[in-house]
């Protein structure tokens, strides 16, 4: 799986960054959650964000497909502002149809699945193709049917989320998300609430999308994740970032005070 | 009990017989034997009183399928489903009104819910007999003029009374339900790429339903009760029919107790309804729907006497 990876990434890294982040602030009324974060992700790169919690990792990756509004600073995926249209030097606030239709391109994971409670799994899958992009019904079953299996779950299609356990809600909102064949990825948290046992499923179909060349975002806790698939890694706290590098130097050695000792604590 | 001694018989090498069950006699509840006495009796004292009142029992049946009454209740029914169908699709609207993000429709709603809510039903109605003082006539331009008060009958008043107050109700029954739905839900939808009406459409009402149906269920049969106010406006439902026929046939009394029959049948019928609606909208919340009453009956016929003998 390692050497695909490798391949993959020296393919990618020539590109133009797929997220690109220059000063991004971010406050909620008097809270000042992200001070300033400059980051790029390449494409087809994992890219993992660990930190602290309250340090800002998720809110800066709901920034990203604008669930929340970055108040300074520029962010863009893909070459394009987020939430923003420039033109003539100056920034037009995008209308919900147009911020909707970028956000099919990046596929979005949460911590508490998020899956439709009142749909079956793979009418959970289903859901988008047909309601966003408008495909048939028989083909977006087919393709959701694929997609179930590829996280392992083609007998429980006909399930409904409560009678699924967390991981396997977990792969679920994953197929999900793949559904709408988006270029980018973002994990919050992923396997945060799910029993111990069941984070090595959730994290092999993620292993499996990384070997695919998926650009990802993923804000995580599974230090032993981040140094097996991850290929850059940023360590945030309080709203900056304090250390950025190859998860492997960063999580071995790492140079900055706070760093130490975050991971002294969880590793 | 055979079974048991049958199967430590034939192993006895196998594994341990299991532990005798626990004999015990059980708590005795002779609070529910006093109750169930003292009810029976007040129960026929007051069966004995009504039935040797100054009652003409006879007249109820009699009159139970008269062609007024039934008129009546038929015009009941018809004002409360049609009522109803206004209320919900108005509440509905005023309620998404209600979280726009645009000021002028949040307002509109809110002051809406304000109005209709804030005054009696009855009053309400009256005001809408009353309202060709202020409009003479009703002109909608190329379609249609006339007086207002041929305009305004009394099936009209008693909808549109009935009706727009019971919409802001409704309005804040669906408020509560959309904003019931977990947050999680719409940022997944918009995840997806889903419009807000999309959203709307395909997540959170679908999910708010299940808290919007029982309290429904309720301004349903609340609706079927109250439309006997429209009496106020002369319109001819259940009560209207039942006073008459009272009135021309000297059995007043009998035929309020005839309406009372008629509205509890209906109200029933309601009830059954809604518990079966109850059930669709909980499938997917709940890992396993509790059987209905007829499920339960069936079970009962035909595994209780496994349970009962293993009672006893």
């Amino acid at each position: 799986m390692t050497t695909t990876k490798s391949t993959s990434k020296t393919a990618g890294t020539s590109g133009a960054p797929m997220v690109k982040a220059e000063g991004v602030h971010k406050s909620f009324g008097p809270a000042h959650i992200l001070k300033g974060i400059d980051l790029e992700v390449a494409p087809q790169e994992v890219f993992c964000l660990i930190g602290p919690s309250g340090s800002g990792k998720s809110t800066f990756l709901r920034c990203i497909n604008h669930l929340e509004k970055v108040n300074a600073g520029r962010l863009s995926v893909d070459g394009e502002l987020v939430g923003y249209r420039e033109h003539n030097g100056k920034l037009y606030e995008l209308r919900d149809r147009e911020v909707a239709a970028r956000r099919r391109d990046i596929g979005m994971v949460f911590q508490r699945f998020n899956l439709f409670p009142h749909m079956t799994a793979i009418e959970n899958v289903m859901e988008a193709p047909v309601q966003v992009k408008g495909e048939s019904r028989s083909a977006a079953r087919e393709r959701a049917t694929k997609l179930l299996d590829r996280v392992g779950l083609s007998d429980k299609a006909a399930g409904y989320p409560s009678q699924l356990s967390g991981g396997q809600q977990q792969r679920v909102a994953i197929a999900r998300a793949l559904a709408m064949e988006p270029k980018l990825m973002l994990f919050d948290e992923p396997t945060s609430a799910l029993d111990p046992e069941l984070v090595g499923d959730v994290l092999d179909v993620m292993k499996d999308l990384a070997a695919d060349g998926m650009t990802m975002v993923v804000v995580t806790h599974e230090m032993g994740f981040a140094r097996e698939v991850g290929d850059s890694l940023v360590f945030m706290d309080d709203g900056v970032v304090v250390e950025s590098g190859h998860p492997r130097e960063v999580l071995g050695n790492p140079q900055h005070e706070r760093t130490k000792s975050f991971l002294s604590k969880v590793l | 009990m055979s079974v048991d001694v049958d199967k430590s018989d034939r192993s006895p090498a196998g594994p341990p017989p299991p532990p005798p069950s626990i004999k015990a006699i059980p708590v005795r509840h002779y609070g529910r034997w006093v109750a169930a006495v003292v009810v029976i009796a007040v129960i026929v004292l007051l069966g004995r009183a009504f039935a040797t009142g100054n009652v003409n029992w006879d007249a109820i049946p009699e009159y139970l399928f008269n062609a007024d009454i039934l008129k009546g209740l038929r015009n009941t029914l018809l004002i409360t489903l049609l009522s109803m169908i206004i209320g919900i699709v108005l509440g509905v609207i005023l309620a998404v009104m209600r979280q726009s993000k645009n000021p002028v429709t949040s307002t509109v709603a809110w002051f809406y819910v304000w109005f209709f809510r804030g005054t009696p039903v009855y009053v309400q109605l009256f005001l809408w007999f009353n309202l060709g003082l202020v409009f003479q006539y009703i002109d909608i331009m190329p379609i249609y003029k006339d007086e207002w008060s041929d305009f305004m009958t009394p099936f009209l008043c008693a909808l549109l009374g009935l009706g727009l107050n019971e919409a802001a109700y409704m309005a804040e029954i669906c408020r509560a339900g959309l904003n019931a739905v977990d947050e999680g839900q719409t940022e997944a939808a918009h995840a997806l790429g889903m419009s807000h009406g999309k959203t709307l459409r395909r997540i959170i009402v679908p999910q708010a339903m299940r808290v919007i149906v029982p309290p429904t269920g309720n301004e349903v049969i609340n609706m079927l009760k109250t439309s006997s106010l429209v009496i106020a406006v002369q319109y001819y439902d259940l009560l209207q029919a039942a006073q008459n026929v009272g009135r021309d046939s000297g059995v007043v009394v009998e035929m309020l107790i005839l309406a009372a029959a008629w509205y509890l049948i209906a109200t029933t019928v309601l009830s059954i309804g809604q518990y079966y609606l109850e059930r669709y909208y909980a499938r997917g919340s709940s890992r396993q729907l509790p059987p209905t009453p007829l499920q339960r009956a069936k079970a009962k016929l035909s595994g209780g006497f496994h349970r009962a003998g293993g009672a006893a």
